[in-house]
Order: C-alpha cells, then structure tokens, then sequence
C-alpha cells in the first residue's frame, strides 16, 4: 500500500466536510453563484415589479435611462427593463428545458450504451454521432422554415434534440468504467435487474459528473437559444434576450447611439453563460481533488 | 557501500493532521547485503523506500538522518538529491511496469534517461544489451513498445534500467507483486544476480511477501505501524524470531505442505493502529498476546544478539518458549498464540 | 452438486467482432458438497472466466453447466433469481465489492428487498446479526460505516456474510484473499474451512499454490484455458506429472527450502499419448495416473501436435 492510500483513506473520512469546506471558500463557486442568483432574482421579481405585457408601448419613444424606466425605452416607447426582466425569464426557461431535455436523452443512451455495450453500444453510438456531426444550425434554419408560429417549448424542444450527443459520450465513458467495478457484479449476483442497477448503483456514484453535466447542457441551451433568437429563429410571440438583441440591431440601436437597448441583454446573457461555464470549473475542483491548487 | 538510516521520521500532511508513517526507524546495511523489508498494508515499508530517494510535496521529514557511503543524504531537499538519484541510489517504484510510456520504444525511453544524467547512450549501450541477456531479454526488446512485452519482461527491464549507472544502492517497492508464480522466481533471481555480478551493491527489497525474502535476502527488517519490530539474518528471523509480531507473522503463511486438516494456522486478530494519532507505547500493544503493563511504554529497538535487532519488552521471553517446542511448556507459560507458534515452529 | 462438461468461451474481439479470442477451452470437472476445488491458474488462464459463467455474469458459448440437474445456462428471470438463493460468489477487491457511496449494510439491503421480503424489521437485524456473528464481526461494529472505514478483511468477511445469509449451498472464492493482509489472510481462509465443514461446496479459484494446497481436497490446474492435470489435491502436489505443474511447483518459493539451481527433472513422455498413440493432438482428453489424479497431454497447453 502506497503512502497515497494511507493518506486516502484517511482523507476520505472527512470528504463531506471536506467539500463543503472549499464549496464555501472556493472563489469561483461562490462569485459565478451569486451572478447566478443575482439574475434569478431579477428574472422572478422583476415582472411582479412591471407587471403587464413586456412589448406594449409604454413610454416616450427611444429614451434614454431615467427614473422612471431605468433601462430606457425602446424606438417603439416599450420599457427595456420590463423587456429585460421578462426576458430573463424566457432564457433561463429555454435553457432549463432544453438543458433537461438534452440531459434526459444523454443519459439514457450514454447509461445504455455504457452498461450494456457489444451490439448496442455500437449501434447507440453510431447514432450518436450521427447527430453529432449533424449541423444544427442548418436542420434549424430549414424546420422553422416551415413552421409559422414558434414558442419558447418548441425552440427547448430543438436544441434538447441536438445537443444531447456530447452527454452521452461522456456518460457512457464513465458508465462504462464503473459498469466493470465488482459492486455491479455483486448486485447482479443479488438478484438486482439492470435497470435498477444503473439507477441506484452506477447513477449515484456518478452524481456529481452528472450534475456538472447538466450545467453545462444549461449553459450551452441558453446561448444556443440566444444565438437562434438572434438570428430571428425564435420565438415569434412573447420576449427573450436574444430577441431583444435581434430587435435591436434592426431597428439600428447601434448607429443611433441606444446603447441602453443591447448592452443589458448583452451582458446578461455573456454573464449567465460565462457564470455557469465558471460554476462548472469551480465545482469540478471540488469534486475533482487532483485539480486544487493547493 | 554502508548506509545508516538514523532515527528517521517522515509524516504526511493532510486536512486531518499529519499521518506518522514513519516514526523513528534505525537500521544499517553493509555493503553487498540484500535486507527485505517486510510488513502489512499501512507499516510504512513504501514511504521508507521512497524517502531515501525522493519525498514528494506532502511528505515532510520531521526528523532524522540518512548516512550513505559516509555522505549525509539531504533528503528533504529535492533539488539536491538529483546528484544522488539513480547514480549512487536508485529505486524500482511500485507499479514501475505500468508507468512506461507507451507511445515510446522501450530503447529511446532509456536513451532519453540517461542522457538526462550526462551519460551517452552509445557508450552505454553495450553494457545495457550485456545485462539484458543477462537477465533474460534479447536485445530486440529495445525495439518494442511496452505494450509488446509480458509483466515479467517489463518488470525485468525497468530492473536493468534502473541499474544502469551502477548504484550503490538500489530500493525495489513490490516489484513480484503484481506477477505469476514463473516470473517472480526469474525477476527476484535476477535480483540476486545483480547483487552477485556487483552492478548494485546492496539492496533494500520492499514486500508484503515473506516467502519470496527469505530466498532471496540476506537479512530481514519487519516493519510496524511505522516502526521496525525486528530485524536480523533471514534464517534467523526464521528460525528465533524474538517479536510476538515477527513469530504471529510467519505462522500464519501456509507453505507448501501444510493443510487445513491437519495444521489448523491462525492469523493476528485486529487491525494495525491508524497512523493519524497512533497510540502511545508499543504500537502492537492492542493486538498481543503477550502484551503487559510495560508496554505502554515505547521499547528501543534494541539489539539482542550480533545482527539481532528488536523492539519488544520481552524479546528474551519469546525466545525462550521458542527453545521449549512442546505443548506442556505452553500452558506453563500460559498464552495461546504461543502455542500457535510453537506448533507452528515444529511442523 | 455442480458440474462443468466441456465448457467453453470464446470472445469475439476487435472491429465488429471479427477475431476471436478462446478464454476458456472444454473444460470439465465437478464439485461435491462438503468439499473444496482449486482452480488454479496463472493470469490468462480462465480462472475467472470459469467463475463468472458459473454466476452467469458472463454467457457460456460451448458445453454445459449444471447445478443439481438445472442447465445453469437457461435460468432466466425468477429462476435465475432462485439460482442466486443457492449460488454466490465472493470477488477479488472487497473495497471494489462494495459500493462506496452506501454503508456496508447495503449490500444486505440489496438481498432483503429480493429475498426476504417477509421478515420483520426485527427479524431481518437478527438475523444479519447472526451471520456477522458466524464470521467473527459484530454488527454494531460494522454495519453503520462507509467501506473505507473498514479493513479489507473485515470487508471480505462480510460478504462472505452475505453468502451465508442467502443459505448459499455453492460459493465461488474468486482471489478472495489475494488483496488482504498476510495476518488476516488465513482467517478468510479458515472461514473457508468452516462452510465446508457445513457442507457448502467451494470453488476457491486462486493463483497461489500453497493456499490451494492448505484448504481444498481437489485441485483443477489450469493453463491458457485448459486443464493440463486434476485430482485429488494431496496426489498432485506430491506427485506433479505434467511440465507446468512441475514447473509451478518448483518456482513457488517456500519458506522451509531456498530455490535450488538443480533444474526440473524431466517430466517424461506424454502420458497421453504413451497411452494412445494414435491419439488427435490437442484433444481434451485426462489419461489417469493414479486413481483420482489424471493428466492430459503434455502440449496441449501449447497448441502443437505432441
């Protein structure tokens, strides 16, 4: 036995106090958190605060920030913030349900293709690259084509079917690996099915990949949403950021000089994405103790 | 070649406070001797290999010296060692066979690691294809990958690399562990041969494995929860072993020959203290039969006869029911375990 | 109580599956209750290939496995469940065995929920506390900790536990001891002894001579997935005929003899083929050397003709 697993096995005694000990202290968990929460906060009490139909024309017409309405008005007198906040909560919703969505089909085929392997792992994988390699940008462009009315489930729809390969790599990766631990051969000797198996054996021992995971998927559904609102393939009712970005550069907020019309939603969505991509690194050192620092 | 170890103390750092590994170890090795290290998981044989050549960041020596060949080793220094590393002492790392690159041939990963030392590899290659016969392996081996070779063969030419500078000592942590029964006996002959062919000058070989030391070492330290119990000539240890821990040990391997239904053996009941806050006194205390109120003060590792160490209160009792090999002196003595090994000792 | 008849296993590896790999060459022999085999082998050759299609952790391709007089081969769903009442397996790393997010107690949850639905929650405690018992745990010592807060021994002695609360009548000892300290070692051994005398039969598949020699009355040795000699464990280690076994005997390094330099004394002719001559090279076939002890070719091993 090696001092390491001396020192291991002393060590994994405290782990859970352990993780909680850098998940307090560790800088990047806690300021990508807080950016979290603090967008959250405005997604959920800003519409209480305006209540009312986000695109109404409200206001004078292209305003800059005052008192009354603090992100300004847009060309057509409608409140930014009101547009803002209610975005928020388009975003976060389309990158929750397409991020879960995603997760969902990634594991499924990732725990399948990595518990069972031979036959069916070949031929799982074979699909899932195929719909790797598949441009989503482009099969996008051609179904909303043909689509006259969009909403935000539809859009989560889309991106949770195009962008669940990478997870299921990667779970199927590390399925595989535990799959060959001698717990799943003493569970299957213990009259335990398969699919119990991987739920309460393989599953748990994997929770923290899993949930990283799926930050990831959430981080990278709400940019994919972004850009497809951008370039006007979005929702057709209702508000998000990246619709308002898309408003913006066609009603030529840059040249005129409205920066309070892009900039919110700019940042906002560079913040929320930048954040979860940080909250990512910052958790997988805790989780990972060979990455610290230290 | 002579090395003196002194009182040595090596501890882990971690979150919980610092794990003593090694508390306190003396010994000395003469030249061309082969010393086993045996001990369980945890007694601290590893971290004793590994800090006479290299402590890495969570190893810190608390105390301590390590004397070869006259030269005070700087061991706690990491950058001074390197003049000692692989030229005057080098190591076969546990899992060494597993830690090749396998993206490198095996000939220009020896190339690489000898030029790094100031040494031209066309020079030394004639004496490196020279002991690659000697230990078995064609010179064509320089030409393959890891992955093309067998355990045994691995094992065997990490042996040859790592000796190739001639050390004057060389430290081998479980190198037949992870092998079949056919290639362990020609790696730890090979490691005789080495030792006989004076490319190395003595030897620290670091087991779990008892039977493989006793064919081929010339003396035997056993180590405890980071302390040596006892250390003498191998058929010594053998036959008068003079620790409770020592004689418990070597009664309960099975050899060829001993079978269930006649010779029931026996194990040591318990489990070796944590190193974290080990206990104070003797650290086999908890799991002795012989243990008295004396031991809960530290025994010195005393030596008891020429080349005979031992730490142990009552090294001299042990011995003596030793001598006494039959059962009616048993219950005048009045220990069970001392029955096990006595009947032990006489079959 | 269970027999293997020419059991085979060939694994297809490589793209698609278009080579194939024999693990496990037509192998046969049979375990009674009350007694225990050795399978011994070094590494590939198919010990524990042998033990996981006994388990069905793996499929069989050739020949037949039979418990009792079922063809282990097909039990499916709740026969395959009762299967695991009366056959169980012990594994090689009990800190791999155990699942090491979940108490040790896990493991006996698992069976409770399939087998022991009936019992009370008292009646379950006691008797988990009963089987701990018959391996020398205490359950209020053990069953409360995460499996890193237990030694290896502890560990292995627990799932024999496990075993023996499932009223196991056949174990499958897969390297059991091989990762466990030289002290405690012996008394997993020992355990052993115990469910023999209970009349349990025992597959103890190992590696190392000398273990095999201790508790087994019948020893299989086992060479790149063939049987090269079998019989009763006394007669072939007294009497090794076959070159490997001979050689395996000679390089096990004991601890009452140094390691000669005398090289083996040769083996002799095939018996085999001395008793038939005309015999197929390669064929499965055990020629007897003595009553209960049988030899099969002396190149069998190597795939040439002899």
């Amino acid at each position: 036995m090696t001092g390491g697993a001396i020192v291991a096995s002393t060590e994994s005694v405290g782990r859970r106090r352990e993780i909680l000990y850098f998940a307090l202290r560790g800088k990047k968990v806690l300021i990508s958190s807080s950016i979290l929460i603090f967008f959250a906060v405005i997604a959920v009490v800003g519409p209480l605060i305006r209540p009312g139909d986000p695109n109404a024309f409200v206001g004078p017409l292209a305003a800059p920030p005052d008192g009354q309405y603090w992100f300004g008005t847009t060309t057509f007198g409608q409140d930014v913030f009101a547009q803002f906040a209610s975005g928020l909560r388009a975003t976060f919703t389309a990158g929750l349900l397409g991020g879960s969505i995603a997760a969902l089909i990634g594991m499924v085929v990732g725990f399948v293709a990595g518990y069972r392997g031979g036959a069916i792992d070949e031929i799982l994988s074979m699909f899932t690259n195929i719909i790797l390699v598949i441009p989503t940008l482009a099969l996008l462009i051609v179904i909303t084509a043909y689509l006259s009315a969009r909403g935000i489930f539809v859009e989560a729809l889309f991106i949770g079917l195009t962008s669940w390969p990478w997870a299921a790599r990667a779970i199927r990766a590390q399925t595989f690996s535990l799959a060959s631990r001698d717990f799943v051969d003493l569970a299957r000797i213990s009259g335990v099915r398969s699919v119990r198996v991987i739920f309460s054996e393989i599953a748990p021992n994997m929770s923290s990949y899993l949930f990283l995971t799926f930050i990831l998927l959430f981080g990278g559904a709400i940019l994919i949403a972004a850009s497809l609102d951008f370039i006007g393939l979005g929702p057709t009712e209702g508000t998000s950021l990246g619709l308002m970005m898309y408003n913006a550069v066609a009603w030529s907020a840059l040249p005129l000089g409205m920066w309070w019309w892009f900039i919110p939603p700019g940042i906002g969505i560079t913040a929320i994405v930048g954040a979860l991509y940080v909250l990512n690194v910052g958790l997988d050192e805790i989780f990972n103790p060979r990455l610290r620092e230290s | 070649m002579s090395l003196q170890v002194n009182d040595l103390r090596v501890y882990y750092r971690t979150l919980a406070g610092d794990v003593k590994a090694l508390d306190g170890v003396t010994f000395e090795i003469a030249d061309g001797e082969i010393m086993g290290l045996a001990g369980e998981s945890g007694c601290g044989k590893t971290t004793l290999g590994n800090s006479l050549v290299r402590l890495d960041g969570r190893m810190k020596l608390v105390g301590g010296t390590v004397t070869l060949d006259g030269v005070s080793l700087p061991i706690a220094d990491f950058d001074e060692m390197r003049h000692f590393r692989y030229r005057d002492i080098s190591i076969i790392p546990q899992y060494a066979m597993s830690a090749l690159n396998p993206t490198r041939k095996i000939g220009k990963m020896i190339g690489e690691l000898v030029e790094s030392r100031d040494v031209r590899y066309r020079e030394i290659r004639p004496e490196l294809e020279r002991r690659l016969s000697l230990v078995g392996l064609g010179v064509d081996v320089l030409e393959r990958y890891p992955i093309e070779l067998s355990g045994g063969m691995k094992q065997r030419m990490v042996m040859v690399v790592s000796t190739l500078l001639d050390p004057s000592l060389l430290i081998a942590d479980e190198i037949t562990s992870a092998l079949d029964v056919s290639s362990q006996k020609a790696v730890a002959q090979a490691l005789q041969s080495f030792r006989d062919h004076k490319f190395v000058r003595s030897m620290i070989v670091v087991t779990h494995d008892v039977s493989i030391l006793y064919q081929i070492a010339d003396t035997l330290a056993v180590m405890y929860a980071g302390r040596l119990a006892e250390k003498a000539a191998t058929d010594v240890m053998m036959e008068r072993a003079r620790h409770p821990y020592t004689r418990l040990l070597i009664a309960s391997l099975p050899e060829v020959g001993v079978r269930y239904d006649e010779t029931r053996l026996s194990g040591i009941p318990g489990t070796p203290p944590s190193l974290l806050n080990p206990p104070t006194g003797c650290r086999f205390r908890d799991r002795c039969p012989l243990a008295i109120e004396k031991c809960a003060e530290e025994p010195p590792f005393v030596e008891v006869e020429p080349g005979h160490s031992v730490a142990c209160w009552r090294s001299a009792e042990v011995a003596a029911a030793g001598d006494a090999m039959t059962v009616g002196a048993v219950s005048a003595v009045g220990d069970a375990a001392i029955a096990t090994v006595a009947n032990r000792t006489v079959a | 109580m269970l027999t293997l008849d020419r059991v085979s296993k060939v694994y297809h590896v490589g793209a698609f599956g278009g080579k194939t790999l024999t693990a496990v060459r037509e192998v046969s022999f049979t375990v009674a209750p009350g007694e225990v085999v050795s399978l011994i082998g070094e590494s590939g050759s198919g010990k524990s290939t042998i033990g996981k299609m006994i388990l069905r952790l793996i499929g069989i391709n050739g020949g037949t496995i039979t418990f009792g007089d079922t063809n282990v081969a097909t039990l499916r769903g709740d026969a395959l469940r009762d299967y695991y009442h009366e056959v169980q397996g012990v594994f090689q790393d009990p800190f791999s065995s155990c699942n090491p997010i979940f108490k040790v107690d896990h493991i006996f949850s698992l069976i409770r929920g399939i087998y022991f639905r009936a019992l009370s929650g008292a009646e379950w405690r006691a008797k988990v506390a009963g089987a701990l018992e018959a391996v020398s745990l205490d359950s209020g010592q053990v069953l409360h900790k995460y499996p890193h807060q237990l030694s290896g021994g502890q560990l292995q002695r627990l799932l024999v536990a496990r075993a023996l609360l499932l009223d196991t009548k056949f174990l499958v000892a897969d390297e059991i001891i091989s990762m466990l300290d030289a002290s405690t070692r012996i008394d997993v051994l020992n355990l052993l002894g115990d469910l023999k005398a209970r009349g349990l039969g025992i597959l103890f598949i190992t590696h190392d001579l000398s273990l095999g020699n201790y508790i087994s009355e019948k020893t299989v040795i086992l060479r790149r997935g063939r049987v090269v000699e079998m019989g009763q464990t006394s007669k072939v280690f007294s009497n090794p005929t076959h070159p490997y076994t001979r050689m395996l005997i000679a390089s096990v390094p004991q601890l009452h003899k140094r390691w000669g330099n005398e090289s083996i004394v040769d083996a002799g002719p095939c018996r085999v083929h001395a008793a038939s001559p005309s015999g197929s090279a390669g064929s499965a076939l055990l020629v007897e050397v003595e009553p209960d002890h049988s030899v099969a070719c002396f190149r069998i091993d190597e795939g040439v003709p002899c």
